[in-house]
């Protein structure tokens, strides 16, 4: 048997989001353009019926601290609850796991050289809520399990383009290798270009972006010629974001997407936001 | 190893520096404390009482008055990660993009039109989205 992968969805995860829904900005001049890039990615969802989502993103210090940071980290857990992450916002609600998946996917990765730690308990930040806020607005209750694979983005030594793809690839393995066929989206969580910190503080890269955007579907090796600390110059401080959607796209395998919906804006508070689903043919 | 070139691009980035292990090691005090922010109580604590929260974490004396300045580019020279000081920058009311502004000497409104004249360079709000570029802003 083999999981059936029905696709990649890639989103921005700027906190701020998270406020505007709260807010019910959607709407607004500021938002709308962003906002706008939702809908066909809903529409998609509803038609692909994804029940378990393979999740790369960056934890921004909630569930680990930089005193013991795991280069690659995959959750074993029941459940995966969001809390305070410091600013006193509502807090996201709790997805469900599937623990038998997951510790297939961390037997295939570590059977493979990926000696990833595994967290049977796992708290998840709005780098992971916040694209299933948008892509999912009006549920009371996630329609998917989770399999969430978080990846140091914040403290060098970060793991390479190219290791990242390599981890995906391996994850792809397990999915094919599955006991069922369950449905599953691959999702990658973050970026595009922006710099939080430092005197370059809210560069933006509109090329690299568009650079990003169009070869990942159909030429995903063009990301992985770049170093991250490379990635880091070309993309800003926390483009290196990317690592996510390079690894998610590692998961779709070989076998030729289709670009169903893509939408690029700026600014989303310091951010260059993107929205992209890469549909398995 | 990491090989040289990419070394050299932790310091070598303007404007930019990366938090590798120097800063890492550097900065753990203060990043420490930055994430005890994630439980209210401790954010009502440090309101209370900074210099001594401080204190209680072990901050430098330069780690100390930078924080007493709220001075953010003297945080990051004394080791903070951004991640974390958002989180104190939270407890003072500042979103990043008045950390943006401190960190630039820019006002914020200024350094909300810097996003948005780099929007307007990529042709974002002219109907021009979508399409390929493939260039690289930087050599690499």
């Amino acid at each position: 048997m083999s999981a059936t992968i029905v696709g990649g969805y890639f989103s921005s995860h700027v906190p701020g989001i998270g406020g505007a829904i709260a807010r019910g900005d959607q709407r607004e001049a500021y938002w709308k353009p962003f906002f706008d890039g939702y809908p066909p990615v809903q529409r998609w969802l509803a038609d692909a019926r994804p029940d378990v989502a393979v999740v790369f993103y960056n934890d921004h210090g909630l569930n680990f601290f930089l005193d013991a940071l795991p280069t690659f980290a995959v959750g074993a857990a029941a459940e995966y609850p969001n809390e305070d992450e410091g600013w006193g916002l509502p807090v996201y609600k709790t997805f469900a796991g599937d623990p038998g998946l997951s510790w297939h996917i961390i037997e295939e990765l570590v059977g493979s050289d990926f000696d990833v730690t595994m967290c049977q308990r796992m708290k998840v930040d709005h780098a992971l809520s916040i694209p299933f806020e948008l892509a999912y607005p009006d549920a009371d209750a996630w329609p998917v399990k989770i399999v969430p694979i978080a990846i140091n983005t914040v403290q060098y030594p970060l793991p390479s383009p190219r290791r990242c793809h390599a981890l995906g690839q391996a994850v792809h393995r397990a999915l094919q290798n599955w006991q069922d066929d369950t449905r599953v989206v691959v999702v990658g969580s973050g970026g595009l270009s922006h710099q939080l910190d430092g005197a370059r503080a809210g560069f933006v890269n509109a090329d690299y972006d568009r650079f990003c955007l169009d070869h990942l579907a159909a030429d995903p090796q063009a990301l992985l010629r770049h170093s991250a600390e490379e990635v880091a110059a070309i993309a800003g401080t926390q483009g290196v974001e990317i690592l996510n959607w390079i690894a998610a796209r590692g998961a779709l395998g070989d076998a030729p997407l289709c670009e169903v919906t893509r939408n690029y804006h700026i600014p989303i508070s310091n951010t260059a936001a993107a929205t992209l689903v890469l549909a398995s043919a | 190893m990491t090989n040289p070139e990419n070394l050299a691009l932790r310091r070598g980035i303007a404007g930019t520096v990366l938090f590798d292990g120097e800063l890492a090691s550097r900065g753990l005090a203060l990043n420490t404390m930055c994430f005890s922010f994630n439980e209210a109580a401790n954010r009502a604590a440090f309101l209370a009482d900074e210099d001594g929260y401080c204190r209680q974490y072990g901050l430098t004396a330069e780690q100390r008055a930078a924080v007493a300045r709220r001075d953010v580019p003297a945080m990051l020279e004394v080791g903070g990660n951004v991640y974390y000081l958002a989180k104190l920058a939270g407890i003072f009311g500042l979103n990043v993009q008045d950390l943006g502004a401190l960190q630039t000497g820019m006002s914020v409104a200024e350094f909300k039109q810097y996003l948005l004249d780099q929007a307007a360079d990529a042709g974002i709000g002219r109907g021009t989205d979508g399409v390929s570029s493939p260039i690289m802003g930087v050599a690499a």
